[in-house]
């Protein structure tokens, strides 16, 4: 329930014939909601902007009196051999976790659904869910615990005869792509579930008269028709799994060395850990671009899907 | 329900129902294994990291947790923040949601694309600039400052709930009104916002959750134990005992989680599973 999209965005409202006073009138209830997007989310990416290219730290003089430095900062991330790392530990993170962990599984999960028993499917559902609906640092915790060396996950590995490694030092990005994976499927089993429901019957039955099976049917009939869904589920997932914090926060630190910092870890490691929050900034600059490279795709599908989300 | 294909061929329906249980269980079983954890280790006075049985299920974790500085007092400034946060984004959302849902307007268009696509806008992106901003402003530790921050990181996809809710409300209900010499704010509080209670609730429920839920905001921008809430406290304690105390750390968890549990259990329940989404997704 965190993202989400318009419907009907243009529904043409009809308006009465009386005269409803001016214009600058009728705006007036814009502006409280303008002033706090302006003053909170504006404001904080202009400064991000403008703090980036200043050497401004957390402590010590240059806090007080930061100095303008143009694009040092930039240069100097760019010519960090911490940033192809970081950005590559995003994507993995990423592809790994959202696009292939919670939407493919989400995407069984919901077809699955329309063929399990009842019992079945409410038991699973809800067990799903509700790693959804914990707080983060909740579900962190419980990640931690399952993947930690002593955790139930090597406990079971040792009932087979496997000595299972500390999996939060040993594969610290695996660790974090399956907790976001746990955590996260229900969301895209859920907007799965809704589109599945919104196939026709009609397409399916004739599909079977003409002798097609269950695999041909999936592949065929049913992906192609929620094609603009899985579209927009993976911008959605994509963009949500780009600023997770917590999770990696609590379980591995970004560690061991920066094996498991995504930009959102890294950019908090060097502007509080490290002081340097005019470095920090350079760092949600890139981020703010990644983002809204991925919010203008899906902005642009909405409005060429139109109602059809 | 969802629809289930017609039944053409049984017997291999049949076979293919058990392999979708099986298959379905077996997934069930791994999303449930870490969850056990967390609600057996809290009953458990010798709880590991390992999901296991308690030999003498206890209360004692609880007790030991459930203490003012420890729990009570988080908990509290939780309640505060997420409640300001909902209130703030629920009476800034509905007023703004009026006029886009009302009347045309060529600039209602781009304003509501730029407000979706802040909504989608990493928001962990900007906290080391809204932390700089904060103390630039002097907001820094300011409890309210962080309730105005959270309402508006929560108000883009506000906005948007309420505006589709808004939509659904018939505008000849409030066209008697104005014919009757009532203002546009007074047709929207005595008329518009009457009929979309339920859809209004559900907004508030969804932010008041996220607000609950978010730890980030917190840590960055609130340093004074005063007011941290119980998502920056339960870190704290995670630090200082968490690789000792196994069980009040569940206990703890357990605690923070299940108002949002609750609330989340009554927006599906009490108000429709798929109107709460429905205004959000489908609109």
């Amino acid at each position: 329930m965190t993202t989400i999209g318009p419907a009907q965005d243009t529904r043409v409202t009809r308006r009465s014939g009386i005269s409803r006073g001016t214009t600058p009138a009728r705006a007036l209830p814009l502006v409280p909601a303008g002033g706090l997007l302006l003053v909170f989310l504006a404001g904080p990416i202009v400064w991000a902007l403008y703090g980036s290219l200043t050497d401004r730290a957390l402590s010590g003089a240059r806090a007080a009196d930061p100095q303008f430095i143009g694009l040092d900062n930039f240069a100097r991330l760019f010519a960090d051999p911490v940033l192809p790392l970081s950005i590559g530990i995003t994507v993995a993170f990423v592809v790994g976790s959202a696009i292939i962990g919670q939407n493919v599984l989400g995407l069984v999960l919901a077809v699955l659904f329309r063929v399990g028993s009842r019992a079945v499917t409410g038991i699973v559902g809800v067990l799903v869910v509700t790693a959804w609906v914990l707080p983060e640092i909740v579900a962190a915790f419980i990640g931690y615990a399952f993947l930690s060396a002593d955790g139930t996950l090597n406990a079971m590995l040792a009932g087979v005869g496997i000595a299972g490694p500390n999996w939060l030092y040993a594969f610290p990005l695996v660790a974090i792509i399956i907790a976001n994976t746990w955590r996260g499927t229900a969301f895209s089993m859920m907007i799965y579930r809704a589109a599945l429901d919104d196939v026709p019957l009609e397409v399916i039955e004739s599909s079977m008269i003409d002798g097609a099976g269950a695999w041909q049917r999936l592949r065929l009939i049913t992906l192609p028709m929620i094609r603009p869904t899985i579209f927009t589920n993976l911008m959605l997932t994509t963009l949500q799994t780009l600023s997770v914090f917590t999770l990696i926060w609590v379980m591995t630190k970004g560690g061991p060395g920066n094996l498991s910092s995504t930009l959102p870890v890294l950019a908090y490691t060097e502007a509080f850990q490290f002081g340097d929050i005019g470095y920090g900034n350079a760092i949600a600059v890139v981020m703010l671009v990644l983002g809204a490279v991925f919010s203008i795709g899906y902005v642009l599908s909405l409005r060429a899907g139109g109602s059809r989300t | 329900m969802s629809v289930r294909a017609p039944s053409v061929a049984a017997p291999t329906r049949a076979a293919t129902r058990l392999w979708a249980n099986l298959v379905l269980l077996v997934i069930g079983l791994v999303f449930a294994l870490p969850l056990a954890w967390v609600v057996l280790a809290a009953f458990d006075s010798a709880a590991s990291y390992q999901v296991k049985i308690p030999t003498a299920p206890t209360l004692q974790n609880f007790a030991d947790v459930l203490t003012p500085q420890l729990t009570l007092r988080p908990l509290l400034s939780s309640l505060l923040l997420s409640t300001g946060a909902a209130v703030v984004t629920v009476v800034v959302a509905v007023l703004a949601a009026y006029p886009l849902s009302r009347y045309r307007s060529r600039f209602n268009g781009p304003f509501l694309y730029g407000v979706l696509f802040a909504s989608c806008l990493p928001i962990t992106a900007i906290m080391v600039p809204v932390y700089s901003l904060f103390v630039q402003l002097r907001l820094i530790n300011q409890p309210w400052a962080v309730v105005l921050f959270l309402a508006a990181s929560s108000l883009p996809m506000a906005l948007w709930m309420t505006k589709n809710f808004m939509d659904s409300v018939p505008v000849s209900l409030e066209e008697a009104a104005w014919v009757d010499g009532a203002s546009a704010m007074t047709a929207l509080r005595r008329i518009v916002v009457p009929l979309m209670r339920p859809a209004i609730s559900v907004v508030f429920v969804f932010v008041f959750l996220q607000a609950w839920g978010n730890f980030f905001v917190p840590f960055v921008l609130l340093y004074s134990p005063d007011w941290q809430p119980a998502a920056v406290s339960i870190y704290a304690f995670f630090g200082q005992y968490g690789t000792v105390a196994y069980g009040r750390l569940a206990a703890y968890s357990l605690v923070y989680s299940l108002p949002v549990l609750g609330l989340y259990l009554l927006v599906t329940r009490g108000l429709g599973g798929s109107f709460a989404l429905a205004g959000a997704v489908k609109g």
